[in-house]
């Protein structure tokens, strides 16, 4: 297995200062904004690999640098070798490029009204100049639609039904990544099954690679081959399900899946988690997640944990070791 | 029961009329809340759970009325209240918890204003006791430092901490019903666990009843003691929580549950119910969920459809799965 996309210390800083002359009349110092800090992991080819984290934990914005909407503040995305920010080859670019696409999590907004199904699914191939006779129709059977759907415009659909046209959409140009932020977070339950399914399902037909972006753990649970826990646009442990779920070792991981609600915990009592995610303008010194943490002594309030290998997982907790459950 | 339960629904009709015809978004919904127990009310988009909640506090945005049916309050009956007297009820004797934290608070308002405002109406106590009242209500939801904080704006506290206050706004009144619809939706796991934690606490404390609309199966697991499962305006099925999460009788609850990706259960495929919630126009004739049903059959699709009363008072359904059949 080869990694498709490699990051490497992947950074992004926002600006949210105020603006210069409020700044200078109010003596303000800039204000930065952290979502991503030093991110690093790999993605095996036709694996699905999940983000999973809580507001503001910056998995979107790394959903966005990875497609390339959004360019990094330091570190390094490669999609098949080539670095998109820093490739100068402008073909081998083009290409690289078709090879990903992005599923969005509004059904609703990610579709063009005004556009016809056929026109919004073949777009992906129209603009590189390819063929599109019957690619819409061909695509929509594909993604459990009709041919005849080709001609009804977005609103005729429903929520589950819009989302299929988005991955009839996505599939178009035969892309090798497919981006998913969220893809079913809009979604009820049972159509949110049929979603996962078809997604499934198309990712052994195409062998298709996901980055999928979401902040629902049974989901991830059952879509992921690896999965890697952001906190505070950290990445804090990455395992395989089985590993983290029956192991965490983060304290944040195991505080996640404690007050996750699992179906079957009836009348379970649950000690509330304490405090909530700090603010990322002026995020903790060390381990972002000690003022929150149960097992932190000291050197986690002046020295951040590096991620490290510790049995199948990676964790960046200078206690890992003593603090699976 | 000894006690007459908090909240009694009698098939409820909610219809709105419309240029294609009446449409009935909640069609004859019967279930009571006794004092101190949590109603957990699932269902998909459109399944009729928050016009439900809705009707009860006489929140019916016009045209939408109440069509038929009782709604009794602690004995009273509440449905066709003129506006004056169901604002002496609202904030009284139920109180409303809804799904975003920022547009229940009147974000021009400092929170002790609207919290002292709220016990003013509705209790019989001075401004000093009032405002007394409102730090005691702030910090009993967990803000911290609350003699300070209730000079706040609404704006200047998390999304969490908002939910917290709107709790208290709901609570402060010593209300018999709490109408709790999606509050934790759009807040964050560990917030939601905060959330749920609180809601829990202080209705037991107070033997408050709560009706909790929500479209998430684990919430309701860990917090219900009863469960309604709606399907498009009806009940499919009224239970225990636990029978009807581990035994479900309806095929459609079965089927809810076949779809959510359980935790470590490891099957690469998701049971799918096929087709999707009829439109409220075209909701078919007799059962209503029999065109996705694989266990229809001729009964079903004959009318009138199947109600808890006419079955076996859990599921509504002519085919109900028995105890030791294999759920799917």
């Amino acid at each position: 297995m080869t990694a498709l996309v490699r990051v490497r210390d992947l950074s992004r800083t926002f600006d949210v200062s105020k603006p210069w002359l409020n700044r200078l009349l109010e003596r303000l110092p800039k204000r930065l904004l952290t979502a991503v800090s030093d991110v690093s992991f790999d993605i095996e080819e036709r694996s699905v690999y999940a983000l999973v984290g809580e507001s503001g934990s910056g998995k979107s914005t790394i959903g966005r640098m990875i497609v390339g909407l959004m360019t990094p503040s330091d570190g390094t995305v490669e999609i098949e070798g080539v670095d998109l920010m820093r490739e100068t080859d402008t073909a081998r670019l083009r290409e690289v490029r078709s090879d990903i696409q992005m599923i969005f999590q509004d059904p609703y907004a990610s579709l063009n009204p005004r556009w016809k199904v056929r026109d919004i699914i073949a777009e992906p191939v129209a603009a590189k100049g390819g063929a599109t006779r019957g690619l819409a129709e061909r695509l929509l059977e594909q993604v459990g639609l009709s041919a005849a759907d080709a001609d009804k415009f977005p609103h005729e659909f429903s929520g589950g039904q819009r989302q299929r046209i988005c991955v009839a959409r996505a599939l178009a140009s035969e892309p090798r990544l497919i981006v998913c932020d969220e893809p079913t977070s809009a979604l009820d339950v049972s159509v949110q099954a049929q979603v996962l399914n078809l997604m499934s399902d198309l990712k052994d037909e195409f062998g298709l690679t996901y980055l999928f972006i979401s902040h629902d753990l049974t989901v991830v649970q059952h879509m992921a081959d690896t999965i890697g826990v952001l906190y505070l646009g950290r990445l804090v442990e990455e395992a395989d399900p089985d590993t983290l779920f029956d192991t965490p070792r983060h304290p944040y991981t195991q505080m996640l899946l404690e007050a996750a609600p699992r179906m079957d915990g009836f009348g379970r009592e649950v000690v509330p988690p304490q405090g909530e995610i700090p603010d990322p303008i002026d995020p903790p010194t060390g381990c972002a997640y000690h003022p929150r943490c149960p097992i932190a002594i000291r050197r986690c309030t002046e020295e951040r944990p590096e991620l490290r290998r510790i049995g199948a997982a990676r964790v960046a907790c200078h206690r890992a070791e003593e603090s699976a459950r | 029961m000894s006690q007459p339960p908090v909240l009694a629904v009698r098939n409820l009709v909610v219809e709105i009329p419309t240029r294609g015809g009446i449409v009935r978004p909640v069609d004859g919904v019967s279930y009571t809340i006794a004092a101190g127990e949590i109603l957990g009310v699932v269902g998909e988009s459109g399944a009729g759970k928050s016009m439900t909640g809705n009707a009860v506090i006489g929140l019916l945005d016009r045209p939408a009325r109440i069509a038929g049916g009782e709604i009794h309050l602690n004995g009273a009956r509440i449905d066709g209240l003129t506006l004056a007297q169901l604002r002496r009820l609202r904030g009284k004797e139920i109180g409303m918890v809804f799904q975003d934290p920022l547009t229940s608070l009147n974000p021009l308002l400092p929170i002790g204003d609207q919290l002292t405002e709220t016990i003013l109406a509705h209790l019989p106590v001075g401004q000093a006791e009032a405002r007394r009242r409102a730090v005691a209500a702030l910090d009993e939801v967990g803000i911290p430092a609350a003699a300070e904080r209730i000079g706040s704006y609404p704006h200047e506290f998390s999304g969490g901490m908002r939910q917290r206050v709107v709790i208290a706004l709901a609570l402060c009144a010593e209300p018999s019903l709490v109408i709790a619809d999606e509050p934790t939706t759009a807040l964050d796991v560990s917030v939601q666990a905060q959330i749920i934690a609180l809601l829990k606490r202080l209705c037991r404390d107070r033997g408050t009843a709560v009706m909790l609309v929500t479209h998430d199966m684990g919430v309701i697991a860990e917090t219900a003691d009863r469960v309604a499962v709606m399907y498009a305006g009806r009940l499919a099925e009224l239970g225990p929580v636990r029978e009807v999460l581990t035994a479900p009788r309806h095929p459609y609850t079965a089927g809810l549950m076949g779809s959510t990706p359980l935790a470590s259960k490891g099957q690469r495929r998701l049971h799918q119910i096929p087709g999707a919630m009829p439109r409220l126009h075209a909701i078919p004739p007799g059962c209503a969920f029999h065109p996705r049903c694989d266990r229809a059959a001729e009964r079903c699709r004959a009318d009138p459809g199947p109600t808890l009363k006419s079955c076996d008072g859990r599921a509504a359904c002519w085919f109900p799965i028995a105890q030791d059949e294999a759920v799917a």
